[in-house]
């Protein structure tokens, strides 16, 4: 285990200088020269251009090192300076793992002046919160982000290290596991321990959930996962709990990452997050065109929910790629799904099956949708659609004169 | 410039409640099931092939898997690939994300001066996603995922990614990985005399032998993960049936959505 300069291939360009989070190397005499404090992450290797450094990070520990390794460790993905709501669940679903163990549960937290999130964070579980702030990770980018988690898991050595499976958590995870040599589950639905072993028992789905599958990390640490959204229960939060902040100092400079966020567009459209809400409604061709999605839009304002879509609503245009449910769209899993003039082909049902409740609405009581569905409406969805709408609103409005 | 496309044969996924798996490994029976190209991996390939028409770019077309995964590699030559390589063996058999993207860097770094390496967004049976990014580690190079806009200029790119909330702009010098979503494009669909060209093409097989990793890295044994259960989840089944008038089903319904929310 270490890190080697070639020194034939070093040009003394000073890119790993730039590139090094820690402030760990230097360039000496045209030579670069690694300090004593290298967390061994990889940063400067990224970032030569001449294979002038490498990093070697054998995987395989015997497996007596393995104990070595103790701690459940979650990613605190924040956004703004706002936690996901899939951290939060991450921390329930880490809490319970620690407790089994009888070990420490601890959120690593990385951004831009994010120190005032520490609380909420031991409030939900942690033990402990690792925190990076530094400008440069104000943004979620690869490099800096994976940089610093690699040092902290040779620093810290946790057993199990969870990640949202969001499209950072998907973008961050697989490249630490590589980088760090170790297993990575996708999208999990489900964690236990095994009791005689002690491991990680990582369920999920696959074959678009056309099988499920547990899947153990055996001889490598730390035991990586990514977990799906919405799946794992917020803990209550109790801000009476303890806990300790450890900083981690980080000194990034910008021009050492190569894939660079140049510019952030906020989608505002809240209907849009189909991923993380608790109900969708959906559309299908069934609608006919664009002007009547309006009706869908409707429904999906009452209740306060996100808007998904069949596939030939996206390719007609009358929705964004974004609102696209299934095989080559996105994977939801809300409480409720509500399919309005979806036939539920099977590539439709991949992304949504394994939602609480199905509820379809549809003219045709032998369409696919309908026999999965816990509530199949047969009608006309021009008709309940609406109907439905004024339903809910008068009720609201009864609802809150009687407080 | 040369690109390569990283591509995978799937099962066509409306067979699928026909597989069966190995009961002693866990792993899938594949034998019998219609394949097709991973319809992600189709977007990569339009994408590669559309810049090749605009720039001339070399387009290589890479795939890990069985004998048969040839048929998508032809697909992949009929829509204008130059070149496709199978990477076949039986010490690839098994592998997991990790060991995938060994064989994968393994071959992409014997072809040599590779620009760009795209991969789709995830593979529609394994659904983890995870191969792009952990193939780009392996090649020291950086990554952008979830890509739905793909602009090359010169030694750069431009490409707007897709997150929950809205998209980024991420800007890139060469060489780097992109992973691409459903958006980015429309296929072509080959044509007849494309198809019946590509069939007359040779493609090179390589094996363990002919790349230059540690074979401890392959196949099962370099795999750190181990699926040790598969199970088909019970399918759903149909629950009340609701019909009647519009305003007494959605007094229902209103019924069914109010109940769930209030607590
Ligand atoms: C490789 C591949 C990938 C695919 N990926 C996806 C994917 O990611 N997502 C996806 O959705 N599809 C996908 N598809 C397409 C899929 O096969 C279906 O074609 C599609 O899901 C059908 O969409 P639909 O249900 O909206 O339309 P249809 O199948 O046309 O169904 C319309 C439904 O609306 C009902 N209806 C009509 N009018 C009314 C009314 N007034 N009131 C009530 N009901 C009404 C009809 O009875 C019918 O059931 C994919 C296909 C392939 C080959
Ligand atoms: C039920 C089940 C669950 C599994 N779960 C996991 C898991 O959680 N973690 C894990 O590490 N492994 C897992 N595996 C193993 C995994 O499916 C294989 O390693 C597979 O070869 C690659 O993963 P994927 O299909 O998820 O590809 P993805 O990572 O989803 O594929 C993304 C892209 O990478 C490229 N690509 C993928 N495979 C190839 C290939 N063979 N050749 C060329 N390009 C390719 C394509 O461009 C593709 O679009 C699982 C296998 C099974 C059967």
């Amino acid at each position: 285990m270490g890190i080697k300069i070639i020194l034939d291939n070093c040009t003394g360009c000073k890119k790993c200088m730039t590139g090094c989070p820690f402030g760990e190397i230097e360039v000496i005499e045209k030579k670069a020269l690694v300090k004593e404090g290298c967390t061994l992450c990889g940063a400067c290797q990224e970032a030569c251009e001449f294979e002038a450094i490498e990093v070697d990070r054998p995987a395989l520990q015997s497996t007596a090192d393995l104990g070595k390794y103790r701690g459940v460790f979650v990613f605190a993905e924040q956004h703004d300076g706002e936690l996901r709501s899939c951290t939060l669940e991450l921390l329930g679903a880490g809490r319970r793992l620690a407790d089994r163990l009888g070990q420490e549960l601890a959120a690593v937290l990385l951004g831009d002046e994010v120190e005032g999130l520490w609380q909420n964070l031991v409030a939900h579980g942690a033990d402990k919160v690792y925190l990076a702030d530094h400008p440069t990770l104000g943004l979620y980018q690869t490099e800096s982000y994976a940089a610093v988690l690699t040092a902290v898991i040779s620093k810290y050595m946790p057993s199990i290290f969870l990640f949202g499976a969001t499209t950072t958590g998907r973008d961050l995870a697989p490249r630490l596991a590589s980088r760090v040599n170790t297993g990575l589950t996708a999208d999990c639905t489900s964690l236990e321990i095994e009791a005689e072993t002690g491991l990680l028992l990582q369920t999920r789905p696959a074959w678009g959930g056309n099988i499920m599958a547990t899947i153990k990390t055996a001889n490598d640490r730390p035991q990586m996962a990514t977990v799906r959204p919405n799946v794992m229960k917020k803990p209550t939060p109790d801000t009476g709990r303890e806990g300790e902040i450890i900083p981690i100092p980080v000194s990034l400079d910008p021009k050492g990452i190569k894939a660079r966020v140049v510019e952030v567009i906020k989608n505002h459209d809240w209907s849009v997050q189909i991923e993380e809400a608790e109900i969708v409604v959906a559309g299908g061709r069934g609608l006919q065109n664009a002007e009547n999605f309006e009706v869908i839009e409707s429904l999906a304002k009452t209740l306060g929910a996100a808007v998904g879509a069949s596939r030939p609503v996206v390719d007609s245009g009358w929705k964004a790629h974004s609102h696209q449910v299934g095989q080559t769209g996105k994977t939801v899993q809300p409480k409720i799904y509500i399919a309005c003039g979806i036939s539920g082909a099977v590539q439709h049902r991949v992304g949504m099956e394994s939602a609480d409740m199905i509820i379809a609405i549809n003219k045709d009581p032998d369409a696919p949708i309908m026999q999965i569905a816990d509530y199949a409406v047969v009608g006309d969805l021009f008709q309940v659609v609406p109907e439905l709408v004024k339903e809910l609103k008068s009720r609201r409005k009864k609802g809150e004169s009687a407080i | 410039m040369r690109i390569v496309v990283c591509i995978k044969q799937v099962p066509d996924i409306a067979e699928m409640e026909k597989m069966e798996t190995d009961p002693e490994t866990g792993n899938i029976i594949r034998e019998g099931l219609p394949a097709i190209l991973n319809p992600f991996d189709e977007y990569a390939m339009e994408e590669a092939v559309s810049w090749k028409e605009r720039n001339g770019d070399e387009v290589i077309a890479v795939t890990m898997g069985p004998p048969q995964a040839e048929d998508a590699l032809i697909k992949c030559l009929s829509m204008g690939a130059d070149q496709a390589i199978l990477l076949s063996d039986r010490q690839f058999a098994g592998s997991d994300t990790i060991a995938t993207t060994w064989t994968l860097a393994g071959a992409i770094r014997k072809i040599g001066d590779v620009d760009l390496v795209l991969c789709g967004q995830q593979a529609i049976d394994g659904d983890t996603a995870q191969v792009g990014p952990m193939l780009a580690e392996n090649l020291h190079i950086p990554q952008i995922t979830y890509v739905s806009r793909l602009v090359l200029e010169g030694k750069y790119i431009t490409t707007t990614r897709e997150v929950e909330d809205g998209y980024e702009v991420v800007r890139c010098k060469l060489p780097a990985l992109v992973t691409v979503v459903k958006g980015i494009n429309i296929p072509r669909v080959p044509t007849y005399n494309s198809l019946s060209e590509a069939m007359d093409k040779e493609i090179p097989v390589w094996g363990a032998e002919d790349l230059d990793i540690e074979k401890d890295r392959l196949g099962l044994p370099g795999s750190p993960t181990a699926v040790t259960r598969v199970w088909t989840p019970e399918s759903r089944s149909q629950g009340q049936v609701l019909r009647g008038e519009p305003s007494e089903l959605a007094k229902q319904l209103a019924e069914v959505l109010l109940n769930p929310l209030q607590n």
